[in-house]
């Protein structure tokens, strides 16, 4: 595996050096790089042939550190995240965007970090639950959490926290949703709009009722609601 | 997910003559349906071009008082534009009911038009589909199809579009702005711009290959009650068993356009017509033709009941 890597790091650093500085290519092999302004693949021999696997360089900020990384293209943001950062507070739920379990906050944002390359992430800026509070220095949300029970078995709690960070922003920022009975007013946070927008978050153990309260007592909605 | 090549850009015209020069390549930008495809090998490019960087993220005033929608506007960005908000409540209202708040973060205008299917079978990659291997078969014709196309279907495929702002954007008469790899643009109306599936299921929409879209342009303002009403298994983030985007003029007459339906967003001309006469008459009209399972039956009743509920609702004013 080292040796593979090393080989790819050495194809690398040669395809660089003939790249067109306004394109950044990732190239599975040395004999594409006369055509590398262009980054053309490697000629597929067959529909089924397993083409080599293809490293890429990123660097991003997470948590407020810097990483800099060569990872193959393939690798999602939450696998970089949990596999190569070590940062396994996000959690792989569904792996295809349905469960929400893998929510992280990118450039302020809250996004599923299963369905974004992480090599699409170079220059990100992404906060994860780690990043949000640690033990003895919890976020507002976490204490929240922890106070109203607002899990069971815990997996999607990560998510669901990461999650309620963006959706206070959203509201914050006047974003409508499904439900506002009116596009053009202030939203407010009622149960049925909190339901609607933390529906991308998924609770297989059904906690929903105590996720509710935690997110009602921060964002101040608990005693209008 | 098979091994890829990727690249970023700079410019449309860079990205345009790269997919060009390169063979099986796909743009990517939100990613969201995309890389889900290429997990389960339903997609495999060799090569990602990744236009992120091209610009094209904002929504601008055009000169005949409409706006153009920048293709990498975000989902989240154009339902809570101002603008649209206020002129184009159908398309917010219609982003809105789509997806879950994370994926409309990523989501961009042109991937939402460029989506695919969401027929199980098209999924399961061990069904025969024509759509995704052409001329294997249809499972969903004589399968579960609940979900599935009544109209402008044919005898190799049922599937229907999932999108629900390519609805609101056919109802609102929207045009796709494109730049091909020689540098030529043009402008397709949103009603040419998904296909029927025919006999190639495969090809969804007119793009050619390398082609980018760059924009989504609004016409000016049409006024009257805007609605998206979007009725689906679950009150949230599902995808619809019927959709139904409209317009109402004060006098009762307006625009109709359908989602979950048909392998495009599905509009009748002459359907519209018939609003003041109520739902039944331009239901009848609009599905004209349907070719119903014993599954999805419901849906001609579902697409009528729908209609004369937004129309009742039109005239509480």
């Amino acid at each position: 595996m080292d040796d593979h890597l090393n080989i790819d790091a050495a194809r690398r650093e040669l395809l660089i050096a003939g790249a067109l500085s306004a394109t950044t290519a990732a190239l599975p092999g040395a004999a594409n790089a006369q055509s590398a302004g262009a980054a053309s693949p490697r000629q597929a021999s067959s529909p089924t042939a397993t083409p080599a696997p293809v490293t890429a360089k990123v660097a991003l900020r997470v948590n407020g550190q810097r990483y800099e990384q060569e990872v193959d293209t393939r690798t999602t943001l939450l696998d970089l995240l949990r596999e190569r950062l070590q940062l396994t507070g996000t959690k792989k739920g569904c792996d295809q965007g349905q469960c929400g379990a893998c929510t992280v906050i990118a450039d302020g944002r809250r996004i599923n970090s299963c369905l974004s390359l992480a090599v699409m992430h170079e220059g990100s800026e992404i906060t994860t639950i780690e990043g949000l509070g640690q033990p003895g220095k919890l976020h507002p949300l976490q204490a929240a959490f922890v106070k109203h029970d607002g899990y069971q078995c815990g997996y999607c709690t990560p998510g669901q926290i990461c999650s309620a960070v963006g959706m206070l922003d959203e509201v914050q920022r006047g974003i409508p949703s499904h439900v506002s009975a009116s596009l053009e007013a202030r939203p407010l946070l009622s149960p049925m709009e909190m339901r609607e927008r933390m529906s991308g978050n998924i609770c297989r153990c059904g906690a929903y009722s105590n996720i509710m309260d935690a997110i009602s007592e921060v964002s101040g909605t608990g005693s209008k609601a | 997910m098979r091994a890829f090549t990727y690249q970023r850009v700079k410019t449309p015209a860079e990205a345009a003559s790269a997919a060009a020069a390169t063979p099986n390549a796909r743009f990517i930008a939100g990613g969201t349906n995309l890389l889900d495809l290429m997990k389960l090998e339903i997609e495999t490019p060799a090569h990602l071009i990744d236009v992120n960087g091209i610009g094209m993220d904002r929504i601008e005033a055009t000169q005949d008082g409409g706006l153009r929608v920048g293709a990498l506007v975000r989902n989240t960005d154009l339902a809570a534009d101002a603008r649209v908000r206020r002129d184009y409540a159908v398309l917010s209202r219609a982003l809105l009911a789509g997806a879950s708040p994370q994926l409309r973060n990523k989501a961009t205008t042109a991937g939402n038009l460029l989506q695919r299917t969401r027929c199980p079978y098209f999924y399961d990659t061990n069904q025969p589909c024509n759509k995704r291997l052409p001329n294997s078969g249809c499972s969903a014709i004589g399968g579960f199809n609940r979900h599935h196309a009544i109209v402008g279907t044919s005898e190799a495929c049922i599937a229907t579009h999932p999108s629900d702002m390519a609805v609101a954007m056919r109802v609102l008469d929207a045009s796709v702005e494109t730049v091909k790899a020689d540098g030529s643009r043009r402008v397709i109306p949103i009603a040419d711009f998904h296909r029927l599936p025919g006999d190639t299921p495969h090809i969804e929409h007119v793009l050619t290959p390398g082609e980018l879209i760059t924009a989504v342009t609004l016409p000016k303002p049409v006024g009257g009650r805007h609605f998206y009403q979007k009725v689906r298994d679950r009150s949230s983030y599902a995808f619809a068993l019927v959709s139904v985007a409209a317009i109402i003029q004060p006098g009762g007459s307006g625009r109709v356009a359908l989602g979950g339906v048909a392998h495009k967003p599905w509009r009748v001309p002459a359907a519209e017509q018939l609003l003041p006469r109520g739902g039944k008459a331009v239901t009848e009209q609009l599905l004209a033709n349907a070719r119903t399972s014993h599954d999805n039956a419901f849906k001609v009743t579902l697409v009528q009941r729908t209609i004369d509920g937004l129309l009742l609702e039109a005239r509480k004013g």
